[in-house]
C-alpha cells in the first residue's frame, strides 16, 4: 500500500520534472516528426529515371518491344541509342549514363534458350544503389544479363514486390523507424534519468528515504511508457498524412508490440543509467547501442543478406525484433500471436535488464 | 548495547582504495542530545555520516544506530532517520511547496495532516514567501532552510545534518540553532557536522576527527579543559613582528594571530610558559603584554589536530 504510493508520489515527481524541461519535451514531439521528415523524404532509395544508352544490334520486332517495356518501367530514362558495345562502355566511363543496355544480334533466339543471357546490362557499379536497381531490372521477364552479377539469368524470372507493389520507400522505412526513434528517445531519457540525479546530489537524499530501488526504477520508467506510446501515435499519423504509410494489421496488436519494446528500451536505458556515473558517458552509451540498432536491425539493410556475425549481434537487439513486428503488423497483416516469439524476445529482454538494472543500482550506494 | 545511546560505533573505518577516509571510529551518541561533528576538510565527517545512515558500507567495524546494527538492512531504519546533505539535495526544478509535498509522500506521511504539518514547517522555517518558489532559484540560507524542513518533516528520531549552516547568515544561524535546541529537547537525537567553533560550543557532546582519526571526544567544557597546552595571549603593537619572534621556539607548538592579538600553545610541561614567551619576545626587541588564558575551542581544534599531525609525520 503504502509502495504504491510511494511509486504514485516519483511518477507524479518525474512528470512534473518533465513537463518543466523545456528541451526534452520538444524532443518528444520534435525528434519524431523531424526523423520522419528527413527518412520520409531525403533517404529516397526508389531510383527512378537512371540515363541509359541502348546499343540494340538485333533491330528486331522482339527488340524493340523489349526496349519500350523497358522504358514503361521509368527505371531508365533512355537518352541515347548507340551502335557498337564499345561506345556504350566509352559513355559509361564518361559519366553520360549510368546504364547501358547491349541487345546482341541474336537477341531472338537467346531469349528462347535458358542457358544464355538474353541482353546485357552495363551498370555503372561504383553507385550501390543503381547497382541494386540493375540487379531488380535483371529480374524483369525476359531475362537478361548484368555483367556484374555476372551469372546468367534464367528467362522469365520475374519477382513482384508483394507488399510494397509501388516500392514506395517511406512504407519500408516508416515501421523501422518507428524503432529507431523509440530506440533513440527512450534511451537517451532513462538513460540520462539516474545519473542526472546522482549528479544533482537528488540520488543521496532519495536513497536515504523509505523509497525502494524497485519503486525509484518502475517510477522512472512508467512516464516513459507513455510518451513512447504517444511518439508512436504521432509517426503513424505523420507516416499516414504525408506517406500514406498503411496499418494493415491491428492497432491494438501495433500497440502491445511497442509497449514491450519501449519497456526493453527504457529498461536498457536505466541499466546504462546505473553503470555509468556522468550524463555525457551516459549519452555516449546510447549511441553505442544506437548504431547497431540502426544498421543492423534490418532496419537499413535486409537482415538476411548481413554476414553471420552481424545477425548474431542483430539477433539480440531489441530494435531488430521490433521491425520485424512492425513490418508484419503494419504491412503483412500479420497477428501478434503469429509474431509471438519476436513478443517473447522483448519480454525476456525487459525483464533481464530491469533486473540487471535493480542489483546494479542497489549495489551502487556505495 | 546501551538504551541511552541513539548511535554506538565501534572500530568503524571505510578506505576508499588505499585513503583511510575514517579509521577505527568509536562513537557513542546519547539520545536527546545534539551531538557536533567537527574537523577539517577532508577528515572523514560526510563519510562517517554517510556510513551512519546506510548510505556507505563500512569497510571494517560496525555501528548500533536506533538499535539497528549496520552494515545490514538499514531499510527498518530510513523511516526513523531524517539526513541533511552537505550538497544541497532536493529538487531544484520543483517548488518548496512540491518538494515538501514530495518528502511527505515517499515518507508516508498520513494525507489527512500533510496539508498541516508542510503549513506548519513552512512557518517555522521562514519559507512562507518562497512557498512558490522553484527550490533551484533560492538563495544558500534558503535553500537549507528548506533541506533541514525536509528532513525533519516525518519526526526522525535521529537527525544527521552534514554542515548545515555553511552558507546561512549569523541571525539565520541563531533561528536554526533554536530550530535545533527544540528538536533535541522534544527527544531528537542530532549529530551535526560544522566548521563553526560557536556552534560546536553550543553542542552538548562533540568528536574532533583528523585525517579520519577521532582525536578529543567529550563536551566543549571538558574538552577545553583537556587540551595538555597552556594558551598564552600575546597582545602587542606589531603582531607580526611577534609572531615572527615567537614561531621559532621550540617549546611553543603553535602561533595564531587573532587580530591584534596573538594565542599561543604551550605544552602544559612547560613550568612558566608567561615568562618563556616574554623572554623569546625580548630577545627579539618586540614589546607586548602577555597573560594565560582558558582555552576557547579553536585552541582545542588546534591543539589536538597538531598533536595528530605529530603522529602521522
Ligand atoms: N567516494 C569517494 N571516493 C574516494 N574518496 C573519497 C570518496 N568520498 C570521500 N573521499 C575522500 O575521503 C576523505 C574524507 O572525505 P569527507 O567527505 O568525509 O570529508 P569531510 O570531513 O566531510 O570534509 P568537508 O569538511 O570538506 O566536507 C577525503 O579525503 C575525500 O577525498
Ligand atoms: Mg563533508
Amino acid at each position: 500500500m503504502n509502495s504504491l504510493s510511494r511509486l504514485f508520489a516519483i511518477i507524479k515527481k518525474e512528470v512534473r520534472q518533465l513537463s518543466r524541461d523545456r528541451l526534452t519535451f520538444g524532443m518528444v514531439v520534435g525528434l519524431p516528426i523531424m526523423q520522419i521528415l528527413l527518412f520520409g523524404y531525403a533517404i529516397n532509395t526508389d531510383v527512378r529515371n537512371l540515363r541509359t544508352a541502348i546499343a540494340d544490334q538485333s533491330a528486331t520486332h522482339l527488340s524493340r518491344q523489349f526496349i519500350a517495356e523497358l522504358a514503361e518501367t521509368q527505371v531508365v530514362d533512355i537518352v541515347s541509342f548507340v551502335d557498337t558495345p564499345n561506345v556504350l562502355e566509352a559513355k559509361l566511363r564518361k559519366g553520360d549514363v549510368s546504364v547501358g543496355v547491349l541487345i546482341p544480334a541474336d537477341f531472338d533466339r537467346r531469349v528462347t534458350d535458358s542457358a544464355r543471357a538474353a541482353v546485357q546490362l552495363l551498370v555503372d557499379g561504383s553507385d550501390p544503389t543503381i547497382l541494386a536497381v540493375a540487379n531488380q531490372l535483371s529480374a524483369m521477364p525476359l531475362g537478361f544479363d548484368t555483367m556484374v552479377a555476372g551469372k546468367p539469368n534464367a528467362a522469365n524470372i520475374e519477382v513482384r514486390p508483394y507488399y510494397n507493389p509501388e516500392r514506395r520507400t517511406p512504407v519500408n522505412i516508416v515501421p523501422g523507424l518507428m524503432g529507431v526513434i523509440l530506440t533513440m528517445t527512450m534511451m537517451l531519457f532513462t538513460a540520462v534519468a539516474i545519473v542526472r540525479e546522482r549528479e544533482r546530489g537528488n540520488l543521496e537524499l532519495l536513497i536515504n528515504t523509505p523509497v525502494s530501488s524497485a519503486e525509484l526504477m518502475i517510477g522512472k520508467v512508467v512516464p516513459y511508457i507513455v510518451i513512447g506510446l504517444i511518439q508512436i501515435a504521432l509517426i503513424l499519423l505523420v507516416g499516414w498524412l504525408l506517406f500514406d504509410v498503411p496499418v494493415r494489421g491491428s492497432i491494438v496488436d501495433l500497440y502491445i508490440a511497442a509497449a514491450l519494446f519501449v519497456a526493453a528500451n527504457l529498461a536498457l536505458g536505466l541499466f546504462i543509467s546505473t553503470a555509468v556515473s556522468t550524463q555525457f558517458q551516459a549519452m555516449q552509451m546510447t549511441v553505442f547501442f544506437l548504431l547497431p540498432s540502426i544498421l543492423l536491425s534490418g532496419f537499413m539493410f535486409p537482415f538476411d543478406g548481413m554476414p553471420k556475425l552481424a545477425q548474431y549481434i542483430g539477433e539480440v537487439l531489441p530494435n531488430t525484433h521490433f521491425i520485424r513486428l512492425t513490418r508484419g503488423i503494419m504491412l503483412r497483416e500479420a497477428s501478434i500471436t503469429e509474431l509471438a516469439s519476436e513478443l517473447i524476445f522483448l519480454a525476456v529482454f525487459t525483464t533481464i535488464a530491469m533486473i540487471a538494472a535493480g542489483l546494479r543500482f542497489s549495489k551502487r550506494l556505495d | 548495547m546501551n538504551a541511552n545511546l541513539a548511535i554506538e560505533a565501534r572500530g568503524l573505518s571505510k578506505y576508499f582504495g588505499d585513503l583511510r577516509a575514517v579509521s577505527s571510529l568509536d562513537l557513542e551518541v546519547p539520545r536527546g542530545k545534539i551531538y557536533g561533528f567537527l574537523g577539517p576538510n577532508g577528515s572523514g565527517k560526510s563519510t562517517t555520516i554517510r556510513m551512519l545512515c546506510g548510505l556507505l558500507t563500512p569497510t571494517e567495524g560496525d555501528a548500533t544506530v536506533l538499535g539497528t546494527v549496520i552494515p545490514g538492512n538499514s531499510k527498518a531504519l530510513r523511516p526513523k532517520i531524517g539526513y541533511m546533505t552537505q550538497k544541497f539535495s532536493l529538487f531544484g526544478d520543483m517548488s518548496v511547496f512540491e518538494n515538501l509535498q514530495f518528502i511527505s509522500e515517499i515518507y508516508s506521511y498520513p494525507a489527512k495532516d500533510r496539508s498541516t504539518r508542510i503549513g506548519e514547517l513552512l512557518l517555522k522555517y521562514d519559507l512562507r514567501d518562497q512557498r512558490d518558489q522553484l527550490a533551484g532559484t533560492m538563495s544558500g540560507g534558503q535553500k537549507q532552510r528548506l533541506a533541514l524542513a525536509c528532513a525533519v518533516l516525518h519526526h526522525p528520531e535521529l537527525l544527521l545534518l552534514d554542515e548545515p549552516t555553511s552558507a546561512v547568515d549569523p541571525q539565520s544561524r541563531r533561528d536554526f540553532w533554536s530550530n535545533l535546541f527544540r528538536l533535541a529537547e522534544s527527544g531528537t537525537t542530532i549529530m551535526v557536522s560544522t566548521h563553526y567553533m560557536d556552534e560546536a560550543e553550543r553542542c552538548h557532546r562533540l568528536a574532533i576527527l583528523d585525517r579520519g582519526v577521532k582525536v578529543a571526544d567529550g563536551t566543549p567544557q571538558q574538552l577545553q579543559a583537556s587540551t595538555g597546552m597552556h594558551i598564552v595571549e600575546v597582545v602587542g603593537e606589531d603582531p607580526y613582528a611577534a609572531q615572527a619572534a615567537l614561531i621559532d621556539v621550540p617549546e611553543i607548538v603553535s602561533v595564531t594571530q587573532l587580530g591584534v592579538r596573538l594565542r599561543v600553545l604551550i605544552p602544559i610541561s612547560v613550568s612558566d610558559p608567561t615568562s618563556l614567551v616574554l623572554q623569546a619576545l625580548a630577545q627579539h626587541r618586540v614589546s607586548a603584554a602577555a597573560e594565560v588564558t582558558h582555552a576557547t575551542l579553536e585552541d582545542v581544534f588546534v591543539a589536538v589536530t597538531l598533536k595528530s599531525a605529530e603522529r602521522v609525520t
